[in-house]
């Protein structure tokens, strides 16, 4: 591995059991994390971003789902790994932040509780150090009473407290690589502001790589340092965050770009992408996966077997029909007189 | 917490009144009287209306009840016209059987049924879970007497390894050891059979609780953690999946102190369950109404009971 | 001229404690907002998570009792009406929900869940029902075989749409959006909010859009109401709210809002600091000492700012 690399997946196939046939939700995913980095990886529901997610960390139904290919991380391969020796990595070296703050605590528990169960299996510290831990962990995500909160329990907190605890739990044993899943979907954008300069400010402090599970363009381009862009279990374009939003080249994210309602765009229209995502069972295997949605750029214009291409250092985009893209002009709007007849 | 307790005391003083109004009334309603089955043929009628006057039974019931109602504030119940003693003290004798009764089934049920639910919950699928469901099932179809009489014909008849019936030998002198130990062994058996036709209810509810437990984001989250799995089960899965068996531990408390009818009628145990048919069978007025009320305000303290324990298990639940 | 006016609207909830069970406080959901309604247009109600916003829109239409206020619509009052099916204001508004999966009924099909209000209003044969139907159908661009399906069977963005059919079955006047796109994905979202607009450029429909998303908010409406704890800090036009916003509480709002761009976020971030002091700075002039948000007053002809009237001076 490269020098500052902390994590690196090679050709990842997760795949889901539905009635004794695996359907890949990851479908040959490469990726590699360094440090202090923040990797975002962006997509719509569905498009593998979480399975992902719970592939490196090893958060899934052993029964229901298989996972192939390599995810190395210091000199082993997490992929390859029993339950028990997960357990050694996961919140020591790598751990996770979820999206919902409520449920992701649980309701019976002393927060103080909950922050300390990591230590007590990956440290040596005694009760009192823990203890002593704890509150210095509080403190580090900003939350000003921690000797209070510590005794509290999640019902007690509002929702940006309770996310401030979810990432306390994460980065309880310094970890080297945190998976942030839509840390900030159920919050409020002035907290969402907050949670963000949080795990920056963290993150300049700890040197951890971060990945960066999430739907939302602008929060990717509040934090990130790289993005991949995934669709149907694919990554189809992958960049450092200036290049990929000055110069977005794959169809799919041009076309995510113009769907945003922007504050500073007085364009009375957003995009829309034809057809619907089509569901794990019905995945295009083969071929441009994104041809689908995009009928009126021709056959030809794509790749027989995608590969993503480097077009420039560090730009990779799959398939060679974004050269081809543009945008379909004619928005035929619908006339319904019969509404009108009222 | 106090304060709670105390209003809701107060406000079963209303719901009592009307529930004594309505069972007074409907006691009275029933066909026959206490001395129909009791007086011979021969007994001359001017004797029985004689004797009805003079309980005061031909009174209009509103006086009947303001006079049993009266009698009752001052602690007396009156006379149980079977067993020809004070209501309360024949309750009372009943009561403290059916409670060590009723305390010897709940601690068996528990016994039984949570480990069972867990494990079915735990092992979800598996053959282990397949065959605790299967057992709750089959105890869940079969009958209380059915199952009581299998019982007592295999260990009290057959293997002669418990007694088939009271409550204490009579050879034993109160107070001692013996007497207490004798006691015991007396409501053993029925106490397991009642425990086991139980167990269905709380394995059924414990197990699906733990299935749901299981895919919970805070238990996601305590895997995240690294923790060994036995961990997450028993400080996250389990703790969290008691908690509603916990709060039915009221309910069932109560329930049971009413007695159970078709356990002690098989085991022939002294208890309320006996008391109340036998009260009814014989229109023992003066014992069928205190003892529905008595059933309707343990009802009631089973419902505070449930709402106490729950707010002492769950910090998200707090009475004031 | 405006359609419909809510005057000084307060919901307010009872909270019980004490011995006896009694009311000893309110929690005062909305607590005195007015907004009026024109021909056309469409409304914003933005507002962080328990600001009172959706409890607006479920006063409006009448899922919650209006504690105080009114609302007039077409000269009539209707507040707290015991509605009935003949009334117009019933029929003229209807509401579009979050979650579009929920608010359909699982066991109906398509057919019957749209045309529930439809019978409920119109008095139309078999016959219309099943064109008026297909109509919908149309409109809100299914497929007609769509009639016979149940929810389930269809994707989130086409359950809104479903929804949206319903709402506007009855040909209504005002549509009460509560989040109607924030369960959705980007470019799902762009599709039915590309629809509203159309079905609203094409038939004079109003609506009041609540979301907490200051993004589609912008896209979608032409007058915007920022509101915190019951009571509105800031309303105006589109441009007044987000080119020259007066309250501290709507300056903190815009500037925690993300920006789809990388260049320049370390500025942001540093302005979204500046501006977190101003606010804790200011607090005195926009909030009196319960936390209250102060009357509006006007600055300009269509801007009104909550501030005690020192700041209306400075402005």
């Amino acid at each position: 591995m490269k020098g500052n690399e902390l994590l690196k997946i090679n050709n990842l196939h997760t795949g889901f059991r539905i009635k004794d046939t695996f359907y890949d939700a990851v479908d040959g995913v490469s990726l590699s994390v360094k440090k202090n980095e923040i990797l975002a990886i962006v997509g719509e529901s569905g498009c593998g971003k979480s399975t992902l997610a719970t592939s490196i960390i090893g958060l899934y139904d052993h029964n229901k789902t298989r996972v192939q290919g390599e995810i190395v991380f210091d000199n082993k391969n997490l992929a390859a790994l029993s339950e028990e020796e997960m357990n050694d990595i996961r919140g020591f070296q790598i751990s996770m932040i979820f999206q919902d703050p409520l449920s992701a605590l649980n309701p019976l528990m002393r927060i103080g509780e909950q922050i300390e169960e990591g230590l007590i299996y990956h440290t040596k510290l005694d009760k009192s150090k823990r203890d002593s831990r704890v509150l210095e962990l509080l403190q580090q995500v900003g939350i000003r009473n921690p000797e209070r909160v510590a005794r509290q329990f999640p019902h007690q907190l509002s929702g940006g407290m309770r996310q401030r605890v979810i990432i306390a739990i994460a980065i309880a044993c310094k970890p080297q690589i945190i998976i942030a899943d839509e840390p900030t979907t159920a919050l409020d954008v002035t907290i969402q502001a907050q949670i963000l300069d949080l795990l920056i400010e963290l993150q300049a402090e700890t040197e951890a790589g971060i990945i960066l599970i999430t739907h939302d363009l602008g929060v990717v381009a509040e934090v990130a340092d790289r993005v991949a862009v995934m669709y149907a279990g694919q990554i189809i374009e992958e960049a450092a965050v200036e290049e990929l939003f000055a110069n977005p080249k794959h169809p799919y994210t041009r076309s995510l770009f113009n769907s945003i309602p922007q504050m500073n765009s007085q364009s009375d229209r957003l995009n829309v992408i034809e057809g619907i995502v089509p569901s794990l069972m019905n995945l295009p295997r083969s071929g441009c996966r994104f041809s689908s949605r995009i009928p009126w750029i021709p056959g030809e214009a794509h790749e027989e077997n995608p590969a993503l291409h480097e077009i420039s250092p560090g730009h990779f985009v799959r398939c060679t029909c974004w050269k081809e893209f543009h945008f379909k002009t004619d928005k035929g709007g619908g006339t319904h007189e019969l509404y009108a007849n009222k | 917490m106090w304060k709670t307790i105390v209003r809701r005391f107060l406000i079963m003083i209303p719901q009592l009144f009307v529930l004594s109004v309505i069972i007074f009334v409907l006691a009275k309603f029933m066909p026959g009287d206490p001395f129909t089955g009791l007086i011979s043929p021969q007994t001359d009628p001017a004797r029985i209306a004689e004797l009805t006057e003079k309980a005061g039974l031909n009174d209009p019931w509103h006086i009947q009840y303001m006079r049993w109602i009266g009698n009752a504030f001052q602690g007396d119940l009156g006379l149980s016209y079977t067993y020809k003693r004070d209501v309360a003290d024949l309750i009372g004798e009943r009561a403290l059987n059916t409670f060590w009764l009723s305390l010897l089934s709940v601690f068996i049920l528990y016994l039984i049924a949570i480990p069972l639910g867990i494990l079915a919950g735990r092992y979800q699928n598996s053959r282990l879970d397949k065959t605790i469901v299967l057992y709750s099932f089959v105890t869940y179809a079969i009958p209380t007497f059915v199952l009581g009489l299998i019982f007592l014909f295999l260990f009290g008849y057959k293997l002669e390894w418990f007694p088939t019936s009271g409550s204490v030998d009579i050879k034993y002198e109160a107070g001692t050891l013996r007497y207490y130990w004798d006691k015991f062994y007396h409501i053993l058996l029925p106490s397991f059979t009642y425990a086991v036709l139980g167990t269905t209810g709380i394995i059924q509810y414990l197990r699906s609780e733990i299935i749901d437990a299981k895919t919970m984001d805070y238990v996601r989250t305590a895997r995240s953690k690294g923790i060994p799995m036995r961990k997450v089960y028993s400080k996250h899965i389990f703790r969290n999946s008691l908690l509603p068996i916990a709060a039915f531990l009221g309910f069932t408390i109560t329930g049971l102190l009413g007695g159970s009818i078709f356990v002690e009628t098989i085991f022939g145990y002294p208890g309320m369950g006996q008391l109340f048919v036998s009260s009814i069978s014989s229109r023992d007025y003066s014992v069928i109404t205190a003892l529905v009320m008595l059933f309707g305000f343990l009802a009631l303290l089973g419902s505070l009971l449930s709402d106490i324990i729950m707010s002492i298990v769950d910090p998200r639940i707090r009475i004031e | 001229m405006s359609f419909m006016q809510i005057n000084d609207l307060k919901v307010h909830y009872p909270v019980r404690g004490g011995f006896f069970n009694t009311v000893i406080d309110r929690v005062l959901a909305v607590d005195g907002i007015t907004m009026e309604f024109e021909r056309g247009k469409a409304y914003g109600l933005v507002g962080e998570s328990g600001c009172g916003k959706s409890t607006t829109g479920k006063a409006l239409i009448g899922l919650e009792k209006i504690t105080n206020g009114s609302i007039i619509y077409e000269g009539e009052n209707v507040t707290n009406k015991r509605r009935n099916r003949k009334s117009s204001f019933n029929r003229d508004v209807q509401m579009i929900f979050q979650d579009a999966h929920s608010s359909l009924n699982p066991r109906k099909r398509v057919k019957d869940i749209i045309a529930e209000p439809i019978r409920n209003f119109l008095n139309l044969t078999p016959k219309e029902e099943e064109r008026k139907i297909s109509e919908l159908l149309e409109i809100v661009g299914m497929p007609e075989d769509a009639k016979l399906k149940y929810p389930h069977e269809f994707s989130g963005g086409q359950k809104q749409r479903l929804g949206i059919a319903r709402a506007i079955a009855t040909n209504p006047k005002l549509i009460i959006a509560d989040e109607p796109v924030s369960a959705l994905d980007l470019s799902v979202q762009a599709q039915v909010l590309n629809f509203m607009k159309d079905i609203q450029n094409e038939f004079g429909l109003s609506y009041l859009f609540i979301s907490h998303d200051l993004g589609v908010v912008k896209h979608m409406c032409d007058h915007i109401s920022i509101m915190y704890k019951g009571r509105f800090v800031e309303t105006g036009t589109k441009h007044d709210i987000y080119t020259n916003p007066q309250h501290i509480y709507t300056k903190r709002l815009l500037s925690a809002i993300p920006e789809v761009s990388p260049a320049g976020r370390e500025n942001r971030k540093r302005e979204r600091i500046l501006v977190e002091q101003h606010y804790q700075a200011e607090h005195k002039n926009y909030f009196d000492e319960n936390e209250r948000v102060f009357d509006l007053l006007q600055v300009s002809n269509t801007h009104y700012v909550a501030a005690t009237s020192q700041v209306r001076g400075v402005l």
